[in-house]
């Protein structure tokens, strides 16, 4: 019997590495380039630019700026608004996508294309909807007027204005999580004795809690940056109706510059927080998805 | 716990699901709902759960009417074909859910809760796993989790949809024993359902056998695959030669020709015979019942398989024969049942 002879090691030649892609590498670094050079012109350089505004006078007009009580006013309705439509999108998110992903009913489609209408009506007709259903030439105006209440040209009109064009954000990212996940789950829950409340709360919203945040956050997004439809129904009233976006635009319009760009920059700031916040998150729904 | 079924009728739209569907399942016993997919034996499981309610009919359990109460108070295990385990928790908590949730003086301490899943997780044997998450265990073992989640709650009746389904074939042989081990071990009431035969024959003390939404037949695994009362289940369950005849006035004949056959009392009208592949001998053609070629030989095991085309139709049958046989292909030949069934619907 012959011992296996060990093999003799050679020397490994190093081979050229290659993909089987066929674009010459001018090629690519076209493609590349011009990609990047685009975001860097049209993304990456307006904003350089808002802050580099916002500072060109150096930190204290900056924080002049921002302290003085216009601007404080507005951050604080800008902030009041998100927390309010955020909060009523979340619950109304949460319900619709229920019905939608659970029941079979009449007009469901219908629901669904409605959900969506926000995303395709221009901004400017979700305020003007409002000014014409509770503004004083409005139906609801006269009735309005009698109670003393105030809906446009007040805080209220700027919320329903926000709310409607930042309702589909949350169902958006419910609806399809909630198909693919189906029902098993509750009923298990409810066979091993659950109540329909507690498996809402332990078992269905900890399913979705990811995907609920995620849309938390988009609507926030757009909540606090929300121009178009606020504009119509505000009357832009200074410390009183304006929000951080209607507030910008005056400061802008009476040349600013600097207080304009430092309140925008505050803004783009939120902006960006959303967005790493948001590419986290983004993991985790992709986590839950996949599950 | 007796869980009786009476005349219970469910349709979806315009299909019936269950139509007037009767069954008795004793204390104690492992029942396996068996059907073809879509006669509705899935149906009838969530319909004893408390999971759908049926158009009509009634469930006891007991002897009392149990539509009266929902799932969460009729107190059954009910194990989902895809486990369905609560995906945010960890094997532990999925099991302890049904503990966490109890109200009232029914309620646990956090102790007792600990003590009663470890019990469980022992009884599985997948205890080194109680800090895993669902997405983290093979089929097998999320199935055993299910089922530790299900008995948790000690139940009165455990209730299976195809149990062994989404596995792959070995991991379904192994768990099907040890599920029959656990049943000997707790001897809780178990329905389970699935379209696989054999693991209905293995597992189950009594098989119903469903299909298009009606009962079939019920009997232990030996009276369904001896005694047949249906030309479905003889079809449905173990290897059948089904052959069409006609019966007439006692007599039956395939495609015209006589086959000096006992029609076993059946009306006259169309129907079919049904022969098992090993109960089927070649005879000199003279006296046998079907006559017709071979065409193939083949088959390494202990029996070789014959295929024969008849005379009178061209079908093809295969039969099972001995290794000693010695028939070569392009024979004629004659056949001959020694035990077959006869079917017939009046024409």
């Amino acid at each position: 019997m012959s011992l296996a002879q060990p093999t003799t090691s050679r020397p490994t030649t190093q081979v050229p590495q290659r993909t089987p892609r066929t674009e010459p590498a001018w090629a690519r670094w076209l493609i590349i380039g011009v990609s990047v050079a685009f975001l860097g012109t049209f993304l990456v350089l307006p904003l350089f630019t808002v802050f580099q505004q916002a500072f060109s006078r150096g930190i204290w007009p900056y924080l002049e700026a921002l302290g003085e009580p216009d601007a404080l006013s507005a951050i604080r309705l800008t902030l009041v608004v998100a927390f309010l439509s955020v909060s009523a999108n979340l619950v109304f998110g949460l319900v619709a996508a229920w019905a939608i992903t659970r029941f079979e009913f009449r007009g469901k489609s219908v629901l669904m294309t409605l959900i969506d209408l926000p995303f395709s009506v221009s901004p400017i007709i979700a305020g003007l909807v409002f000014v014409l259903l509770f503004g004083a030439q409005g139906v609801m105006g006269p009735y309005l007027q009698a109670q003393d209440i105030a809906i446009i040209f007040a805080a209220p009109g700027i919320v329903l204005a926000t709310l409607f064009v930042t309702f589909p954000f949350v169902v958006r990212e419910l609806i399809p999580l909630m198909q693919e996940q189906g029902i098993q789950e509750e009923e298990a829950a409810l066979s091993l004795g659950a109540s329909g409340l507690s498996t809402f709360f332990r078992v269905t919203l900890p399913n979705v809690r990811w995907a609920l945040l995620y849309g938390v956050l988009l609507c926030n997004a757009r909540a606090m940056g929300e121009f178009g439809a606020v504009s119509v129904v505000s009357g832009h009233v200074r410390g009183e109706t304006n929000t951080m976006p209607l507030h910008i635009e005056i400061l802008y319009n009476e040349y600013h510059f600097t207080a304009a760009f430092a309140v925008a920059s505050l803004l783009a700031l939120l902006a960006l927080l959303t967005l790493v916040a948001k590419s986290v998150l983004e993991r985790r729904v992709g986590l839950d998805l996949s599950r | 716990m007796i869980i009786g079924v009476r005349n219970v009728t469910k349709r979806f739209g315009a299909f019936s699901a269950l139509a007037d569907v009767n069954l008795d399942i004793r204390s104690g016993e492992l029942i396996a709902l068996l059907g073809p997919s879509g006669s509705g034996k899935t149906t009838l499981l969530r319909i004893i759960a408390g999971l759908d309610w049926p158009d009509a009919g009634e469930i006891l359990f007991d002897g009392v009417d149990a539509l009266t109460r929902d799932v969460a108070a009729r107190h059954v295990g009910f194990v989902f074909q895809h486990y369905a385990l609560f995906r945010h928790m960890t094997v532990f908590e999925n099991v302890a859910f049904g503990l966490r949730v109890r109200r009232g003086r029914r309620r646990l301490t956090e102790g007792a809760i600990r003590a009663r899943v470890k019990e469980l997780l022992d009884l599985v044997q997948l205890g080194w796993l109680a800090d895993r998450f669902p997405n983290q265990l093979s089929g097998g073992q999320r199935q055993r989790i299910a089922l530790a989640r299900a008995l948790a709650i000690e139940p009165s009746v455990l209730l299976l949809d195809e149990p062994f389904g989404a596995l792959d074939a070995k991991v379904r042989k192994e768990l099907r024993r040890w599920l029959r081990k656990l049943h000997e071990e707790i001897h809780v009431t178990s329905v389970f359902v699935t379209h696989d035969q054999e693991e209905a024959l293995e597992l189950a003390d009594r098989v119903v056998v469903i299909d298009k939404g009606r009962i079939e037949q019920v009997g232990t695994p030996q009276e369904v695959y001896d005694n047949p009362v249906t030309a479905f289940v003889h079809a449905f369950i173990g290897e059948s030669i089904a052959i069409p005849i006609t019966v007439e006035n006692g007599l039956v004949s395939h495609r015209g020709l006589k086959t000096s056959l006992d029609c076993q009392g059946a009306g006259n009208g169309q129907g079919t015979l049904f022969v098992r592949p090993y109960e089927m001998d070649i005879t000199a053609t003279g006296e046998a019942a079907f006559s017709g070629v071979v065409t193939r030989i083949h088959g390494l095991g202990p029996a070789r398989r014959i295929e024969v085309v008849l005379q009178g139709d061209g079908g093809v049958v295969e039969l099972d024969l001995p290794r000693t046989t010695t028939v070569s292909a392009g024979e004629t030949v004659g056949l001959r049942p020694r035990q077959f069934r006869i079917f017939t619907s009046p024409s």
